[in-house]
This record gives structure tokens, C-alpha cells and sequence, in this order.
């Protein structure tokens, strides 16, 4: 068994509005998976339904080698969950709270409290184990809420937006947490609206909008996906850009132009004689650029075109 | 249920006391409240309505039972607090016993329901209540108070679980108060318009009231109410509680 999460055709509807609608999902033991998506795409009901806490309308969901409708009991003994909402009780201590879920993984009283003493040393809050979860800073609180994950070494982890409402720093610890996840044979899903905590954490990347898969790849797989390289071109006098488009050695139906920011930018099949083009038709033209630049796309230009792309399947339907 | 049931509810018990060792001030707040609902009513508004005898020997049993079952909305209101936390996803996803969230909320509130019948037993002889019974009767009408208290409870739980908000638990709380009034608790139901008679004495809390005046030997008791009392109870647990629990474990739709 090489695939520790199967997800295929699953729906689930709410009233008339479809939350995942036919969306399939395969991945790999032992890596990260990001799903990417913007908010009410549905990400947060997958990770339900993968969680055993939402029954689908259809479809099938394979975690951990177990069906989730018909043995939840042989799924929850290997999964961990952190949700959008830390899944903690907040009257309760770090370490109240860290062995209590220890019992409850009915490790016995004396290795619950051993585990929650070293998983709060492991994530930084071994000072603070006393006191109420309810006085934690939001990173400490992530950070518990992933130690709470952790107790039993799940075979597979559903993180749904670990970061969202979290502070730089709080983001960075998390981030920080999840790296050092990464190795031991778990298997993580991340859900997230940040293309870079995709990019920075995800060993491959599914694109879901409305209930949808609408692209599965490693990053850069998607970033070539969309087009490939691009050129900017950020002239002095935003007045040049229109002569610019007319002048340079680009597709001009593709240069997209930003006046504010002087910015014009086109996707590039050559880079380098793209390059050297660009830069000798604006000497002779007499324009002066402040930078030329070759580059990725972005996964914020992945994501756009990504979803807009299915924006125009739909309406074409 | 599985092998657990018993340690995972233990384990929910403990984590209802660590509430209370973290939040005491609360604790006492619910073993005084009762207290005060005792003292208002025997001294400001009772006046011993169509009792012979004592009126505080009549009252004392009908608050006895009063407080047990009132204390169905105190669970109701825990139970959807801790339903809109976090944490209960974080039970649902675990591999602990189906019921251990509501067993362990269960006996958390029996435990601070025989403590606040202590207290307020210890106030009602205090405030001259004489029961006369033996000590027997005496243990046997605690273990029926404490019954009704059982049976309210896992309607409230089960009530909680339906409702599911907050807001909603307010709804439920206006009613609980009628309910709980609709009763012999301060007044004998010969005092009352013919129409209301029957159906406060088939009130089952009036049941367990009647029964524990007989028992503690004051006046209102009445022989062969025992029964109903014990039996009431046992009726509406066999109902809830299998219902709570199915509700619960249930994933939602």
C-alpha cells in the first residue's frame, strides 16, 4: 500500500450549494500534500470528511488504508488532526491537556504524562505547561494543538490551515514544526489560502476550487503548467509603456501592463534571446528601463490562471 | 462502546474536575443558587398552601426535588458550550469510547448534585426542617432524589445535542420553568384548579416529591409513591440516554 490517502468522486452538499463536487485525490505515503484553494472551495469539508467527522453524500475515501464510512474505528487510531480551530480545551493546562489526549490514546496514565512532557519540551512550551490554554499566544496555541496531534505518531495528519489568523513569527513557528514532521513517515494534507506555505512546506500541490481538483502537481510542475517563464520590464516614464508594447520582441497579445507599478510582463519561450532582445530594442528606441528581469511565475499567477481557467470551462458549458 | 468505555469516561470525569479546581468561584455559585431559591420561598413568599403541619416540612422536599431537576439546564448549557468548542472535534476524532464525553460529563454533574443536596439539606435542618423518618427512609429519599437528578440530566444532554446552540438552550430554559412549577413543589395540588390537579401530580418531579415527603415523614407524603418515583426516572433514562449517545457519535450530516 504506497497511498495512504485515496479520495475519489467524493460529493458532499450543503442545501443546494455543492461543497466538494466529484473531487478526486490521491497521495503518497510519507509526503506532504498541499490542497490549495480560495476560501469555501471546499477544503475544509475534504479534511472533515477525511477526518471521519463528516459523512459524504458519495464517493469513496480511503485514510490510512481504511475505509472512512465503514471502519472509522480502524482510521481514527491512525490519524491526527489540527483544525482551523484550535482543538483544545481552553480552561485546561498545556499539560492537562496534552495527557488527557494521551489517556484517551489509552496509553495509560504514567505514558500520557510522559508523552505530554516530551512533546512540550519538543515544541517550545515546556515553561508554560501550566498555565490555561486560554492565555496561550495564537503560535503557542498552534503549536500545542499540533503537539495534541502528534501523541500517538498518526500514520496520516490533516492540517487545515495551520497558519491562518497567525502572526509572522506565529507562522514561521508552525512552519518550523511541520518541517521537523517531515522524515519521521508521516503523511501530512495542508490545507491553505497561502500559495507560499504550499511552496514552502507541500512535496506536491492539488488546486481545488469549488468542490474541484482543477490541477495536481509538484510546484514547479504547476508553475510550468502556466506558461512557463515570464519577462518584467519596468521602464522609468509609465508614458513609454504603450510604445514599449508596440517596439519589443514579445507576443503583443500576451504582454500584460501594469501603469502603476511601470511594470510590463510576458511570457518567454527562449529565455536568454528574449532577454537580449528586449534590452536592444529599448536602447535603440531610447527608452530607459529601471530593471529587466527573467522569472518564474509566481503561484499566485499559477492559482489565478488555475481557477479562472475553470471560471471559463464552466461558462463555456 | 469498547474496552475503554469505563477509563475514557474516567478520563472526561477528571477533566470536569480540573474545570472545577480552575474555576471555583463557579462552583460555588451553583451549590448557593438552590440555597437562595430555598430561603425565598420559605420566608417571603411561603405561607403553607393547603398543607397541615410544618410548611418548611412540606417545602424543604419539594425544593429537594426542584433543585435535582432544575439542574437539567445546567447540563444543557455545559453540554452545547463544550459541543461549540474546538475540543470536541478533537473527541470525535479519537479513538475513545462513544459515550465517555457525556458518561464523564454525567458523573461530574451527579457528584456536584450530591454535594449541592448536602448543602442544601444541611441549610433546610439548619432553618428548622425536622424530617422524622428513619435513617433508612432518610439514605432511600436521597437515592430517589439523585435518581431524578440522573434522568434530568441525560434529558438535558440529549435536549443539548438537538438544540445544539447556546440560543437555543434559553428556549428550552423559559420551559423548564413552568415544567418545574407545574408541580406539588410548594403547593398541594388540592389547592389548585380542578384541570391543573392531575397534571401536576403525573409531573414525574411531583412523583419523586410525594415520595420523599413520605419518606423524610412530613406532611404531603402519601404511601405507594416509591414506585412511581423510582420508576418514572428509569423510564425516561431507558429513553435518553441510548438516544444521547446515538446522537452523539453520530458524524454530522
Amino acid at each position: 500500500m504506497t497511498d495512504a490517502i485515496v479520495v475519489e468522486g467524493v460529493r458532499k452538499r450543503y442545501g443546494d450549494r455543492p461543497a466538494l463536487d466529484g473531487l478526486d485525490l490521491t497521495v503518497r505515503r510519507g509526503t506532504v500534500h498541499g490542497v490549495l484553494g480560495p476560501n469555501g472551495s471546499g477544503k475544509t469539508t475534504l479534511v472533515r470528511v477525511l477526518a471521519t467527522l463528516l459523512r459524504p453524500d458519495g464517493g469513496r475515501v480511503e485514510v490510512a488504508g481504511h475505509d472512512v464510512l465503514t471502519a472509522a474505528r480502524e482510521v481514527r487510531p491512525r490519524i491526527g488532526l489540527l483544525g482551523q480551530h484550535a482543538a483544545l480545551d481552553e480552561e485546561l493546562g498545556g499539560r492537562q491537556n496534552l495527557e488527557m489526549f494521551g489517556r484517551l490514546h489509552h496509553l495509560g496514565a504514567r505514558r500520557a504524562g510522559a508523552r505530554a512532557d516530551e512533546l512540550l519540551e519538543r515544541f517550545g512550551l515546556a515553561d508554560t505547561g501550566r498555565k490555561a490554554v486560554k492565555r496561550y499566544s495564537g503560535g503557542m496555541r498552534r503549536r500545542l494543538d499540533l503537539a495534541a496531534s502528534l501523541i500517538t505518531e498518526p500514520e496520516v495528519l490533516f492540517l487545515d490551515e495551520p497558519t491562518t489568523g497567525l502572526d509572522p513569527r506565529g507562522r514561521a513557528e508552525v512552519w518550523g514544526a511541520v518541517r521537523s514532521l517531515v522524515g519521521g513517515g508521516t503523511t501530512v494534507l495542508l490545507t491553505t489560502q497561502y500559495l507560499e506555505e504550499a511552496d514552502q512546506l507541500a512535496h506536491r500541490i492539488s488546486v481545488v476550487d469549488r468542490g474541484r481538483m482543477v490541477a495536481d502537481g509538484t510546484a514547479d510542475e504547476l508553475k510550468a503548467r502556466s506558461g512557463g517563464d515570464r519577462i518584467d520590464v519596468v521602464l522609468r516614464d509609465a508614458g513609454q509603456l504603450g510604445a514599449a508594447v508596440v517596439l519589443l520582441p514579445l507576443a503583443r497579445s500576451e504582454i500584460s501592463v501594469d501603469a502603476d507599478r511601470r511594470l510590463l510582463s510576458a511570457p518567454v519561450t527562449d529565455r536568454m534571446a528574449a532577454l537580449s532582445g528586449v534590452v536592444r530594442a529599448l536602447e535603440e528606441a531610447g527608452i530607459v528601463a529601471e530593471d529587466v528581469a527573467l522569472r518564474r511565475p509566481t503561484l499566485d499567477e499559477v492559482f489565478l490562471r488555475l481557477t479562472e481557467g475553470g471560471d471559463r470551462v464552466k461558462e463555456a458549458l | 462502546m469498547n474496552t475503554y468505555a469505563l477509563s475514557d469516561s474516567w478520563t472526561m470525569t477528571r477533566r470536569e474536575l480540573a474545570h472545577w479546581a480552575r474555576q471555583p468561584v463557579q462552583v460555588v455559585v451553583g451549590l448557593v443558587f438552590p440555597v437562595m431559591l430555598l430561603l425565598m420561598f420559605g420566608f417571603l413568599i411561603g405561607g403553607g398552601r393547603g398543607v397541615d403541619g410544618e410548611y418548611v416540612d412540606f417545602l424543604v422536599p419539594g425544593m429537594l426535588a426542584l433543585t435535582m431537576a432544575f439542574g437539567l439546564e445546567g447540563t444543557m448549557l455545559a453540554v452545547t458550550q463544550d459541543l461549540n468548542k474546538g475540543v470536541i472535534d478533537r473527541f470525535r476524532s479519537m479513538p475513545m469510547a462513544n459515550g465517555a464525553v457525556l458518561v464523564g460529563r454525567s458523573a461530574a454533574d451527579m457528584l456536584q448534585s450530591a454535594l449541592g443536596l448536602a448543602v442544601l439539606i444541611g441549610v433546610s435542618l439548619a432553618i428548622g426542617w425536622s424530617p422524622r423518618g428513619s435513617a433508612g427512609a432518610f439514605a432511600g429519599a436521597v437515592g430517589l432524589l439523585l435518581l431524578l437528578r440522573f434522568a434530568m440530566l441525560w434529558i438535558g444532554i440529549h435536549l443539548a445535542l438537538v438544540a445544539g446552540r447556546p440560543e437555543m438552550v434559553q428556549a428550552v430554559q423559559i420551559l423548564v420553568w413552568p415544567v418545574g412549577f407545574l408541580s406539588n413543589a410548594f403547593a398541594t395540588p388540592d389547592s389548585m384548579p380542578g384541570w391543573l390537579g392531575p397534571v401536576v401530580e403525573w409531573n414525574p418531579m411531583s412523583q419523586t416529591a410525594t415520595a420523599v415527603r413520605e419518606l423524610f415523614g412530613g406532611p404531603g407524603g402519601e404511601a405507594g409513591h416509591v414506585w412511581a418515583a423510582v420508576a418514572w426516572p428509569l423510564a425516561l433514562l431507558a429513553v435518553f440516554f441510548p438516544l444521547a449517545v446515538r446522537r452523539f457519535a453520530a458524524p454530522a450530516k
